[in-house]
């Protein structure tokens, strides 16, 4: 049969004559690596760009189009020590950047902004206590004017129409308070300038922009991050199907290019990539990513397969469906919606800081004018000094208080092993006092391991290992894996759904089913694990017994043990049977634990402990997790988890350890002490402030200084949550 | 104080080819990589079209 590979889907033209395609690459993280790939390819002849960005690992290639196929770049990559995978960028990420290219635009005209009325409003501060003239004063002003009302209109966008939005839905956020400091403090200014006062404030407001700037741009730009390290995942897990383009031929397609209606082609050890069904062929398959049970499933003309899918043993040719048909996934789906409109009802901690700080802001604003007012002042001077008030209490060091925090703390986490997919994930990981685990998958590592290998002669193993390479089946390549097997024998033939032989020496060796071997008498003595596979191995009359499972994470106990140790409710949720899931309970020492059960089964336990009032962090990654994935507080799953999963969880942990994900948990509490240590130094600042405010002798100078004070001040006490990884077990 | 004339167009024309300058690095994409950016300025440079062959 003819195998092509068709990457068509992912190359775009662009400009005369010249193709696109951007590749997502595994392992680039150094400057070696960057020149490497960028030498390597460039070498290829007619490719006119090929350029490595290294905080995405990305790498856009250009050529002359029509000359080279772009499986070639891959395979070059490939030599090169590189795993690359075509990608393509998701709308939303595109959102993403060009909302975060907009906020850095707004952030460099009001810093420039910044700088110039700063040099205009200094010589009049310290002209004030001199001898400048009331003309010479009037001039800067008016500069100033020119320099700060085009800027604030332009770089003030986002807060304006934030605000405008709110109020429109008839609510409030930072936003509100913010935009109409800003535009009282230049309206005033303007008046005043008018007026030929002595105090204008066009420097304070521009400059309020600047650092609230700084803060949204950290923010977007956070989120960014998360989108395309996202949209990375989604290529890393290359998910191409072998799609029949003839009757005797088939191409190797990414799933975004297959069709319902089309054939494609599952061999053994293959994931399946799309939903569908068997049209022919006879297998058996493993679906633990999407119900978390263990046992193998036969598969024959009309079983149903879902995406996630291990093929096992045969060969499966199935036709592709909507998937919408597929019963299982629309349940998925259904919960999956429910789950996520609650989740939605989740109000972060800066927005829940604005709704009590704004009515207190503008109460106390208004307060003061009138008592000034009662107070026998004039309604100008009242005036100004409650637009004073609302200067210096605008919420600039609280609107950098959780960005900066946030940003250090994801770039801590990504150090662990840990990425964020939304957010808010820091604060609500923070609150988990309750971690649901699934088990397969999440508790166990999602590949085979041979349990006991020790019992077994070192040279009789690594003949089982060679033989095994001979085999597709994902059993003899966990053998084959463990043994550390090399080189296959020669010679060796696989007899379908029982298992590998060959003669090496006079000696017959087979490796397969007990029967297959001879061996089930050995069968029956062993100890019965419920989780494991058995394989058996025979050599010339000698026979012994392999048995493959999947192993627990090897840290899963000294994670369980941290989690205890800071006082965290532990239990699993699992979709297996009952004595595999009791088995890993016991092992990790879990009192708390339930089998068998449902995705709305698990929604249902989590929907109890939410009513408790427990905050219930779940882990989990199989198909059947993503909707309490979504109910629970917060989630998280493994890199090896299911697509929807993986989308679905708030943070994505990689590797084998299970670590990660008490390093998640103290990374984020730590953070979310950080942050309300920040908002009570914003606030304490403002409570030092407002009297002065209030009192009417606040200068520019004064607004000005107290403004950035207290923005260093949280922005310094940020960058704490960079230090120190402590030792987690 | 007539100096200021001179001074003032000055600054801000310093200013505003600031601004200008930041708005093309932006829009020429030197913001997009700012970790592949930093290891860049102390890469070594282009080898010649014929080193390559020689390594």
């Amino acid at each position: 049969m003819h195998v092509t590979r068709d990457f068509s889907h992912y190359v775009r033209t662009a400009g005369e004559g010249v193709q696109h395609i951007d590749l997502a690459v595994e392992g680039v993280h150094c400057a070696g690596c960057m020149a490497k790939i960028e030498r390597g390819l460039s070498a290829i002849p007619d490719v006119t760009l090929a350029r490595v960005n290294l905080t995405d690992r990305r790498v856009a290639l250009e050529w002359k189009a029509g000359t080279l196929d772009p499986s070639r770049f891959i395979d070059r990559l490939e030599e090169l020590g590189y795993k690359a995978y075509p990608f393509e960028t998701e709308s939303a990420e595109v959102a993403e950047v060009a909302e975060s290219r907009f906020l850095l635009r707004c952030l460099g005209v009001a810093a420039f902004a910044t700088m110039n009325v700063m040099m205009l409003s200094i010589p009049v501060w310290s002209g004030n206590v001199s001898d400048m003239l009331p003309e010479q004063r009037d001039f800067f002003h008016w500069l100033s004017a020119l320099i700060a009302l085009p800027a604030a209109a332009y770089a003030g966008q986002p807060f304006f129409r934030s605000a405008w939005r709110a109020l429109s839905a008839k609510t409030t956020n930072m936003d509100v308070p913010i935009s109409i400091g800003v535009i009282l403090a230049l309206g005033m200014s303007v008046v005043e300038t008018i007026h030929h006062a002595e105090h204008a404030y066009f420097d304070a407001a521009i400059m309020l922009l600047t650092f609230l700037l700084v803060g949204r741009f950290l923010d977007q730009n956070m989120r960014r991050r998360t989108r395309a390290v996202a949209g990375n995942l989604a290529a890393l897990k290359a998910e191409t199907a072998a799609k029949f383009v003839g009757s005797d031929e088939i191409s190797q397609v990414p799933v975004a290019a297959i069709h319902p209606g089309d054939i494609v082609l599952l061999r053994p050890g293959e994931r399946c990539a799309v939903d569908g069904t068997v049209i022919e062929g006879r297998s058996e398959i493993d679906q633990s990513l999407i119900t978390g049970e263990t046992l193998y499933v036969t598969a024959e003309h009309g079983t149903p397969v879902y995406a996630g899918s291990m093929n096992i043993s045969g060969t499966l040719r199935v036709r592709v469906s909507a998937a919408s048909e597929a019963t299982l996934l629309a349940e998925i789906t259904r919960l999956l919606d429910n789950a996520l409109q609650a989740r939605s009802r989740y109000m972060r901690l800066a927005d829940r800081a604005s709704r009590l700080y704004a009515p207190v802001v503008h109460a106390t604003a208004l307060i003061t004018i009138l008592g000034w007012v009662i107070a026998g002042a004039s309604w100008h001077d009242a005036i100004v000094t409650g637009v004073a008030v609302l200067i210096i209490t605008c919420p600039c060091a609280l609107g950098l208080a959780i960005p900066t925090v946030q940003t250090i703390a994801s770039g801590a986490m990504f150090k662990s092993g840990v990425l964020l997919n939304s957010g808010d994930a820091i604060e609500r990981l923070a609150e988990a006092d309750h971690v649901i685990f699934d088990k397969t998958g999440t508790l166990t590592l999602p590949d085979l391991e041979v349990m006991n290998a020790a019992d077994i002669p070192a040279d009789v193993f690594e003949l089982a290992g060679r033989l095994a390479l001979s085999s597709h089946h994902p059993v003899a390549a966990a053998v084959a894996q463990a043994a550390g097997a090399r080189s296959p024998i020669v010679g060796a033939a696989e007899e379908a759904g029982q298992g590998v032989r060959a003669t090496v020496d006079g000696v017959e060796l087979r490796l397969g089913r007990p029967s297959f071997c001879g061996a089930e008498a050995l069968v029956g003595s062993a100890m019965v694990d419920p989780e494991a596979s058995i394989v058996a191995f025979s050599k010339g009359s000698d026979r012994f017994i392999l048995s493959v499972r999947q192993g627990l994470r090897p840290d899963a106990q000294a994670v369980i043990a941290a989690l205890k140790a800071r006082n965290i409710g532990i239990e699993i949720l699992s979709g297996d049977r009952e004595p595999a899931v009791k088995a890993a309970a016991h092992a990790l020492d879990i009192p708390e634990w339930r089998a068998g059960l449902t995705p709305a089964d698990k929604i249902a336990r989590i929907e109890e402990l939410k009513r408790r009032g427990a905050k219930v962090l779940m882990v989990g990654d199989g198909m059947n997790d993503a909707p309490s994935l979504a109910a629970a507080h917060v989630s998280m799953s493994p890199i090896s988890a299911a697509h929807l999963s993986q989308a679905t969880a708030d943070l994505v942990f990689l590797g084998r350890p299970l670590a990660p994900v008490v390093a998640a948990i103290d990374a984020s509490r730590k953070a979310l002490h950080l942050m309300r240590q920040n908002l009570w130094l914003a606030i304490g600042y403002n409570v030092l402030a407002v009297p002065v405010a209030i009192s009417g002798v606040v200068t520019p100078l004064i607004a000005a200084a107290a403004m950035s004070g207290s923005s260093i001040l949280v922005m310094l006490n940020s960058l704490r949550a960079r230090s120190a990884s402590r030792e987690i077990m | 104080m007539e100096i200021l004339v001179i001074l003032v167009p000055l600054a801000l024309m310093l200013g505003g080819a600031g601004l200008v300058a930041f708005l093309w690095s932006l829009r020429s994409g030197q913001y997009d990589d700012l970790d592949g950016a930093a290891w860049r300025a102390i890469a070594d440079d282009e080898q010649p079209q014929e080193a390559p062959a020689k390594r």
